[in-house]
């Protein structure tokens, strides 16, 4: 390792009821691109937390080119020379990129100056961004240009990254490597924090892997296989889920011409989307995010309604009909956002079982609640999808991320659906529970559910669906089998680069 | 019913100075809302500021002092808001209401021994030609200090929405709190000081009415216009200058059905006093299709977990 | 410093405590705004919350109370359907107006008449004013997603002048010598909602308090309505996902607290108020809110809420005239109890810790 940029000796942070890190140490040498290897929940975001000053260890140490470092804030960290690409919430939907770059600098100069130098320097580095064009409007991967932009301004000496390809296609990643590995070419050093291991194993020159708070190992991933990392990573073989052979049945959905504006300001109106799913058929949906994934569950959910004959359940036009009526016809759903959406933070997991179970568990007799019948629904659940919580008057809030997935999709599951569809069913959820959902998806079309499954994991996708398709922009393309699939062929039905130049470096 | 009794230079000046108090609250809780908070408590702190400045003008015999008072007083009771919403995490609508009938019974108390006298008299201001001018000169040159000052509230606070870093700043933080927070900027501190400034203009508002406008001292005096100042913010989709022609607007109203009930139409007075209120309603149904130049934030309780 | 952690679940505990622990800190402080007033605060306290309930004249004050929070609670348990629902009608004021001048009209429509049937005529039209009233902000939010707050704000104004027309005008008693104000219903035998047992302050809206009392706590416990409503309060997303109807939700919401505030208007105005005055209506539909927060939107506590309010209504009476305390010093009194109530509700949610400083 060349010269050391940051190092870190025994960082140690607690939060009630969970030690997040402890005695974290590593060292990120000047010009390296450096992975953190991670599973959900082993700590990745609290370390760059306190990297960037938003949160403080509660002990331990940092030097930054040997100097002791100890950032009060994000913009001591700045000072420094250290800049963060967020996974979400930094960019603001109703300002322009200019002003979202504005905020993210101490002194900017003024907006016309600003806008030049952005020009300038996302030209250069094979990013090109318009200053003036309102944030809301651009492409995810346009989103996290504005981010990068935002840092390479401030002339980093330590970029951070957190799980930056989760939003882009495959070609829009080369594009993302290439600038990255230009900036390495002139010393920047990159902290790079994801949990795709082939993306690793393409770019890091070393990585240190987190489990449970702890570092449990370091690697030089290009001379260690995905299988040792992941195994490093999650602490124990994986089991693969089964596929067993399946007989298809008839066609259980069938959505026709299907276009309708989205009830979001900054959403993606669907455009002109036609896809059927037969009985024993998973069809899965890839797509980086915003390209109309939350539009299509909702006009299957019915909580946006469409022409009577823009979706069909078994031969039955159901567009017109809410979520109870198509609930009680069969078709059941598990959107992506879990708190707020699937469940009711502060509600029981009693009551978030009746949320969606009341017609078709019969829990309602007349308009009146029977509260044991609901209870008896929720225990069943916990049972059969292993939820580890104290007990269904726990609040849904209480559940960690994984174990609230297991639940919302364990309701839907049990009501025996003939058409489930769920949106990013493993997002953030830890590796066992996420292999239980998947597990559980392909044992509900082996009993001859048809079963939809979005998702921006496309792992996941090849692992459990028979068919493949992809949201561009609010366009589905064609299904095609997935046996056989290349990535290529994957990233061009996403859309490719979005009509982004390809960097030229 | 005598028609030609209003006159219509009059009119126009006294249309300004009906607006002025709605103007002042209204582009204080404009600012209140950009950086993202909801405070219904509009009325209850114009009241406040309403009988501190009475009395602290009374008091000294000096409206300058008095409007300061009404500032101070105005953002005193917001500071009550502050504490539920911004450190106590209270539901905002909850906590606006709550300060609004706190803010009402407290002025009350306060303004007992000060019913039915008069206040001192704010000079209007007198500019060698321009105020002696024909019709222009009454209507924009010849009216109090106060008047001017809203109007360069309203000015000061659309440059610095517009051109400055803290405006900016401002606007992120109603945009998007979460994301302000992760940049480093102070979510809270700002929220705090847009609450005191949106206090202390509503402040002013109430005292423009009981020192000037009316001017002096009843129960209850601001009657309704703390929340159509509120509506008026909407009715502006959060621009300072659609602030000043909404505040025009509903000024008009107001002073037009005062000189109709004062002409004698054969319209029945309660009627008429009843027209401001229709109106804002009008005007909230015939606006509220759009909704997206509404902060994103607006209203949402922010908490910094970790 | 102070830090505050969310709790992983609410607190059962604290939930229940709030209330009580508001009550208290605003005996304590509003002890020392008496106190600045010049007035004994142990004795204002003393004379607010116990001489109205054991008193030398409580024989006198306690029916009173009955009298004074059965309109309360009444339209309390209203508006908090609605609050738990995420839909604000504060203009319960001018609903109560309304129906109090529907109801009381009908029944001055039948003067002289005497029959049984003219004071369920009364009820139902008082209901029905109240509904009507509320339902222009619900069929404005549903249609055109115009804020329920404004607009149902906006029409208390417009309540109140159009009450100051009403008993200047149309329901001006003819034989009133040109005074303003009705037909004084206590005088008319059919129209008259007069105590059901003599002197017991116990009328038909105390009833209708109570039967409100019962329905919304069948309603919010036991039936899928109220889960809706409950619902679509705590995460309004999940609401329709769920298959909740918003528009439907608002349009009932918003009735029902409006029949209930129109009821209370009725039951007022042909009983203890006896006629249409243009200073009839004495802010019971904003008290109604401090009453709803106060019982957490609970059936069962708005219920000891509204009788706690009731309480400083009256014991405020007493302290005006024994010890000369500004009735406004009641008000504030009962603004702060909102205050600490709102404030200490954070505990319900949250740990408060004590920590030493850290970026956050």
């Amino acid at each position: 390792m060349s010269q050391v940029l940051l190092s870190l000796s025994g960082l140690t942070k607690a939060y009630p009821g969970v030690v997040a890190n402890d005695d974290i140490s590593f060292r990120i040498g000047a010009g390296e691109v450096h992975a953190l290897l991670g599973e959900n929940g082993a700590g990745k975001s609290t370390l760059v937390k306190m990297i960037y000053g938003l949160v403080k260890p509660d002990s331990g140490a940092m030097e930054l080119r040997g100097r002791p470092y100890a950032p009060g804030e994000p913009r001591a960290a700045r000072a420094d020379g250290i800049a963060m690409v967020f996974q979400h919430f930094s960019l603001f939907d109703a300002l322009n990129v200019a002003e979202n770059i504005a905020l993210g600098m101490e002194n900017p100069p003024p907006m016309r100056d600003l806008a030049a130098r952005i020009r300038e320097v996302s030209e250069t580095y094979g990013l090109p961004l318009d200053p003036f064009r309102t944030v809301g409007d651009l492409s995810a991967g346009e989103r996290q240009r504005v981010e990068i932009i935002r840092c390479l301004l401030q002339d980093p000496k330590l970029l951070i990254m957190d799980e930056p390809t989760s939003v882009l296609t495959p070609q829009e990643v080369d594009i993302l490597f290439e600038t990255l590995r230009k900036l390495r070419g002139e010393g920047t050093s990159i902290l790079y924090i994801s949990h795709k291991l082939e993306e690793i194993r393409a770019l890091c020159d070393t990585a240190t892997i987190l489990r449970l708070g702890k570092v449990v190992g370091t690697c030089i991933p290009r001379e260690t296989t995905a299988r040792d990392m992941a195994e490093m990573m999650v602490g124990s073989a994986l089991k693969t889920p089964e596929r067993s052979g399946r007989a298809l049945g008839e066609v259980a959905l069938d959505i026709s011409g299907l276009s309708v504006p989205s009830p979001s300001a900054f959403g993606t109106a669907l455009k002109n989307v036609h896809l059927t799913v037969q009985q024993g058929e998973i069809v899965g949906i890839g797509g980086v995010a915003g390209n109309g994934q939350e539009e299509l569950l909702g006009v299957l959910s019915g909580e946006i309604l469409t022409e009577a004959g823009a979706v069909k359940l078994m031969d039955r036009p159901i567009g017109r009909l809410g979520p109870t009526a198509r609930r009680a016809l069969g078709l059941l759903t598990a959107p992506e956002e879990r708190l707020g959406h699937a469940a009711a933070p502060d509600m029981s997991l009693t009551e978030n079982a009746l949320l969606t179970g009341a017609v078709r568990e019969k829990l309602v007799h007349n308009g009146f609640l029977r509260w044991g019948a609901t209870r008896a629904f929720a225990e069943r659940i916990i049972a059969d999808f292993d939820v580890r919580t104290p007990g269904p008057d726990t609040a849904a809030r209480a559940l960690s991320g994984g174990n609230l997935q297991k639940f919302v999709i364990g309701r839907e599951v049990l009501q025996n659906p003939q058409v489930l569809v769920v949106n990013q069913p493993t997002w953030g959820v830890d590796a066992a529970a996420a292999a239980a959902i998947r597990q559980a998806l392909l044992d509900l079309a082996a009993g001859g559910a048809a079963v939809v499954c979005i998702s921006q994991d496309l792992d996941e996708l090849m692992e459990i669906a028979d068919r493949f398709a992809a949201l561009n922009e609010g366009r589905l393309s064609t299904p095609r089998p997935t046996a056989g699939l290349t990535v290529e062929e994957i990233g061009l039905m996403m859309g490719g680069a979005h009509g982004m130049e390809v960097a030229h470096v | 019913m005598d028609l030609s009794a209003i006159n219509p230079v009059l009119l126009i000046a006294s249309l300004m100075v009906a607006a002025t108090p709605l103007l002042l609250a209204a582009i204080g809780e404009l600012v209140v809302e950009k950086a993202g908070v909801l405070n219904l408590g509009v009325e209850g702190m114009m009241i406040t500021g309403a009988i501190s400045g009475f009395a602290i003008s009374v008091e000294t015999g000096s409206p300058w002092l008095g409007f300061l008072a009404a500032a101070v007083g105005g953002a005193v009771l917001s500071l009550l808001f502050v504490v539920l919403t911004q450190l106590a995490l209270a539901n905002q609508v909850a906590s606006g209401l709550s300060l609004t009938l706190f803010g009402l019974g407290l002025s009350s108390l306060m303004g007992q021994s000060y019913v039915g006298i008069k206040p001192p008299q704010m000079a209007d201001v007198h500019i060698p030609v321009l105020s002696d001018l024909p019709v222009l000169g009454p209507i924009l040159f010849s009216h109090d200090p106060m008047l001017y000052l809203g109007v360069g509230i309203i000015a000061a606070v659309w440059a610095l929405l517009k051109f400055t870093r803290v405006g900016l700043i401002l606007r992120a933080v109603g945009e998007n709190h979460d994301a302000a927070h992760a940049l480093g900027y102070k979510v809270v501190r700002i929220r705090v000081l847009a609450i005191l400034f949106g206090g202390a203009c509503a402040g002013l508002g109430g005292a423009y009415i009981s020192l000037i406008r009316v001017p002096q001292w009843t129960e209850g005096m601001t009657a309704g216009v703390g929340w159509i100042a509120l509506a008026l913010v909407v009715f502006a989709s959060w621009k300072p200058w659609r602030v000043l022609l909404g505040a025009y607007l509903f000024g008009g109203v107001t002073v037009v059905q005062l000189n109709l009930q004062a002409a004698g139409v054969a319209i029945p007075v309660e009627y008429l006093a009843m027209s401001p209120y229709l109106v804002t309603i009008l005007v909230l149904v015939i606006l509220s299709a759009d909704k997206s130049s509404a902060p994103a934030s607006l209203g949402r309780i922010f908490h910094a977990s970790h | 410093m102070i830090r505050l952690e969310k709790r992983p679940q609410p607190s059962q505990r604290w939930s229940m405590a709030t209330p009580l622990v508001a009550v208290l800190a605003t005996m304590l402080f509003g002890g020392l705004l008496f106190g600045v007033l010049g007035t004994n605060p142990l004795l204002a306290i003393e004379t607010i919350f116990w001489e109205p309930l054991f008193g030398e004249f409580s024989f006198y004050y306690r029916p009173q109370l009955l009298v004074k929070g059965a309109p309360l609670v009444l339209i309390a348990i209203g508006l908090s359907l609605g609050f738990r629902a995420g839909i604000w009608n504060i203009g319960a004021e001018g609903q109560y107006i309304i129906g109090a001048l529907t109801g009381a009209a009908v029944g001055l429509a039948f003067y002289p008449v005497e029959a049984w049937y003219i004071f369920p005529l009364m009820v139902i039209a008082g209901a029905l004013g109240g509904w009507a009233w509320a339902m222009i902000p619900a069929f404005l939010k549903v249609r055109f997603g115009t804020n329920e707050i404004l607009v149902s704000l906006m029409l208390v104004y417009v309540a109140e002048q159009f009450l100051a027309s009403m008993s200047l005008g149309l329901l001006k008693n003819p034989e009133g010598f040109g005074f303003p104000g009705s037909r004084n219903l206590q005088q008319y035998e059919s129209a008259h909602n007069a105590d059901l047992i003599a002197n017991s302050g116990m009328h038909w809206g105390v009833v209708a308090a109570l039967i409100a009392v019962i329905f919304a706590y069948v309603l919010l416990n036991r039936h899928m309505l109220g889960f809706q409503i409950r619902l679509t309060g705590e995460a309004p997303r999940a609401a329709r996902f769920a298959g909740v109807r918003p528009a439907r939700l608002i349009l009932l919401c918003l009735g029902i607290s409006g029949a209930l505030a129109g009821l209370a208007g009725l039951f007022e105005v042909s009983g203890p108020a006896g006629q249409v005055s243009i200073d009839f209506n004495v802010g019971y539909g904003f008290t109604a809110i401090i009453v709803a927060f106060l019982g957490r939107l609970h059936p069962v506590g708005i219920l000891l809420a509204g009788g706690l309010m009731a309480l400083t209504y009256i014991g405020g009476e007493i302290a005006q005239g024994q010890l000369g305390l500004p009735a406004a010093a009641i008000q504030v009194f009962q603004g702060m109890l909102l205050f600490f109530l709102l404030a200490l509700d954070l505990l319900t949610n949250y740990r408060v810790a004590w920590r030493k400083p850290e970026v956050a």
